[in-house]
């Protein structure tokens, strides 16, 4: 893992005891909530629904043991005992105390954590691949040049104020568990006649005008990949819109002019860019990716599945939440926060602390946060599985649901955001306690909600998607189908007239029934929504 | 009715203007008439609330109830943390709000 250096931690600490002095100075009323709302949206303070919400970024999602626990003492200092794992691989607190934001983020930069950049017209919290590192499919790790993208980005002078926000994904392996090509610059390092380097798609987003973003190179090499990113963000910041809110994101940009021209603009600066030197040394780029060398693995066997499978629970989560790692006798498991009924991506301060010592313990003290709202613990012993899931199991994180339809991600809609049209996470809770019995049965069936347009839910990208709306005062949603975030990328579409919240779990259940009397032998939810189209479905569902 | 809102400037509290202060407690909110605009500036000059605005809501016999559900989930709390809302033993709370 990535440790700071003394520069990282000065311009942390240095931040921190700014932001003090700001809390200080609107507590003592010599600041108004107009001169102080932009500076607390810095460092991740939002006012919501029912308090001051603290956004903590968790860059390209990785924690240490350390990190995890102290996100825990915070839920249980400064909160209410728990905390929300985002969509962008990001913990929210739902009560905070202005006046103990401050602390919270000394707390935070101790354990070289903060919350800078996790709103505002910036670059946000770099977001990868939660296998990285331990994915038997990846060119090489992501996450060094995550990371030096996150020190690229941090309080960049020219890209503080663009014309919008703006999300990067690195991924390096063909399969996207990142959701890639739905960010503002997507990244997949690849490798080339020997040479890494990246494929970069610029463009994508979810939001009120969703798009999946067009590849504007094909290959840029490695060494020269921040003054290409330098290039594609300052013709963003040149003529992206910054006299609509609606169209000043990047996506509208090259959707306007074309990916045609955007990449000739871009071309044209990146020449002179790359005539500033400001890619870093080799040597630089040496010392980041030696702090994310592969753990010391043992030499171990492989553990046959069948010799595990004593137990009928363990082997059901065996198959559904383990993942294949790169390392023999070694496996990628993805805790679920999705327990059948329960709000996804919470986790009280005690289920947090056992994940910090099951990754101390058991994961090369390594942790992982997920897109879809789960933690990885990514270098586990085969061996050892059993153990974790009778911890897990303890602790109410042990269900067998990854990509099933109750492994839903749902965004914190109306329950605790302002800027919500109707509730989410009931909904989720009604579809996972409904379709549980069947979810096996069902397959992989990634379903996504978002309480409004603004799709932090992902709802576009879910092989079903549910978007909350405001009908006349009352909260309506409507049902989209055939999203995919993953390589197979594609935006949902909506089926028609929207449901109430009973109306749209019988929906889905129409549509799941459908699915069933349509597949064929192996397919995916997905797969048979492509083969056969919308209108069967919409006749299932509108009769 | 017309009644006023925020929240706590120092806390974050969901907070309901009750005529002479401010209270946690929509039951406690006070009609406004067209001096809602007036106190709310008057109040956030005076640092003890932040972000206020008016809202329409129908008096009841439990007190004001909000015309919007998005006030009526701040009056309680989330729907879905019974144990966090204003009134975690009150097994009808959730109702009112929908
Ligand atoms: S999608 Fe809308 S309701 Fe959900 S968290 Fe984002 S802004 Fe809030």
């Amino acid at each position: 893992m990535y440790k700071y250096d003394e520069y990282d931690q000065s311009i942390v600490d240095a931040r921190v005891e700014e932001f003090r002095d700001q809390v200080q100075r609107r507590l003592a009323g010599q600041l108004t909530e107009d001169q102080f709302k932009p500076l607390r949206l810095m460092n991740g303070l939002y006012l919501q629904l029912h308090a001051y919400m603290l956004r903590v970024a968790v860059p390209y999602g990785t924690l240490n043991g350390r990190q995890m626990r102290l996100l825990a003492h915070i839920a249980r200092t400064y909160d209410r005992g728990y905390g929300h794992f985002t969509t962008r691989q990001n913990i929210q607190y739902n009560w905070i105390k202005l006046a103990d934001a401050p602390d919270i983020l000394a707390e935070l930069a101790k354990a070289e954590m903060h919350a800078i950049q996790t709103s505002g017209n910036c670059i946000r919290n770099i977001s990868s691949d939660q296998f990285a590192g331990a994915a038997a499919d990846e060119v090489t790790d992501p996450r060094p040049w995550a990371e030096l993208l996150r020190q690229w980005s941090t309080f960049h002078p020219e890209f503080t104020y663009l014309p919008r926000k703006f999300k990067i994904a690195v991924i390096a392996a063909d399969e996207d568990r990142a959701a890639m090509r739905l960010h503002d610059i997507g990244l997949q390092i690849t490798r080339r006649d020997g040479i890494l380097g990246a494929r970069v798609f610029v463009g994508g987003g979810m939001g009120r005008t969703p798009m999946i973003a067009p590849e504007i190179r094909d290959f840029v090499p490695a060494d020269q990949l921040l003054s290409y990113l330098e290039a594609a963000l300052r013709v963003y910041n040149r003529y992206g819109r910054r006299d609509n809110i609606y169209k000043a994101r990047i996506k509208i940009l090259v959707h306007e002019i074309g990916a045609d021209r955007y990449r000739d603009e871009v071309e044209l600066e990146f020449a002179q860019v790359l005539t500033l030197g400001i890619d870093p040394p080799a040597a630089e780029l040496a010392r980041i990716s030696a702090m994310f060398a592969p753990p010391a693995f043992d030499a171990v066997p492989s553990v046959p599945h069948e010799l595990a499978a004593h137990d009928p629970d363990f082997a059901i989560w065996r198959t559904q939440n383990v993942s294949a790692h790169k390392q023999p006798g070694y496996a990628i498991v993805t805790v679920s926060l999705k327990p059948i009924g329960g709000i996804p991506g919470d986790a009280s301060a005690d289920q947090i602390n056992v994940m910090a010592d099951l990754a101390e313990r058991y994961s090369h003290d390594e942790l992982r946060v997920t897109h879809a709202q789960n933690i990885v613990l990514p270098h586990v012993r085969e061996a050892d599985l059993y153990a974790v899931w009778q911890a897990l199991a303890d602790a109410g994180l042990a269900e067998a649901n990854l990509d099933l339809i109750s492994d839903i991600i749902a965004c914190p809609g109306l329950d605790y955001c302002s800027l919500a049209n109707a509730r989410s996470i009931p909904l989720a809770q009604k579809i996972a306690t409904r379709f549980a019995p069947r979810q096996q049965d069902l397959g992989e069936l990634k379903l996504k909600i978002s309480g409004c347009i603004n799709a932090c839910g992902h709802h576009h990208a879910g092989h079903i998607g549910i978007l909350g709306v405001d009908r006349k005062g009352t909260e309506n949603y409507q049902l989209l189908l055939g999203g995919s975030g993953a390589e197979d990328v594609s935006l949902g579409k909506i089926t028609g007239p929207g449901f109430d919240e009973d109306g749209i779990v019988d929906a889905i259940e129409r549509v799941a029934d459908r699915y069933v009397a349509e597949r064929s032998e192996g397919e995916r939810f997905l797969d048979t929504y492509r083969r056969i189209g919308m209108q069967p479905f919409k006749e299932a569902i509108y009769g | 009715m017309k009644i006023l809102t925020g929240n706590d400037l120092a806390t974050g509290d969901v907070i309901w203007w009750s005529g002479a202060a401010w209270s946690r407690h929509v039951e406690d909110a006070a009609d406004v008439a067209d001096q809602g605009e007036a106190i709310a500036r008057a109040e956030e000059g005076a640092r003890r609330v932040t972000g206020a605005y008016v809202i329409d809501a129908t008096q009841t016999p439990d007190g004001p109830r909000p015309a919007h559900i998005k006030d009526r989930i701040r009056a309680l709390g989330p729907t879905v943390r019974p144990d966090l809302t204003l009134k975690p033993a009150d097994p009808a709370a959730g109702s009112w709000v929908i």
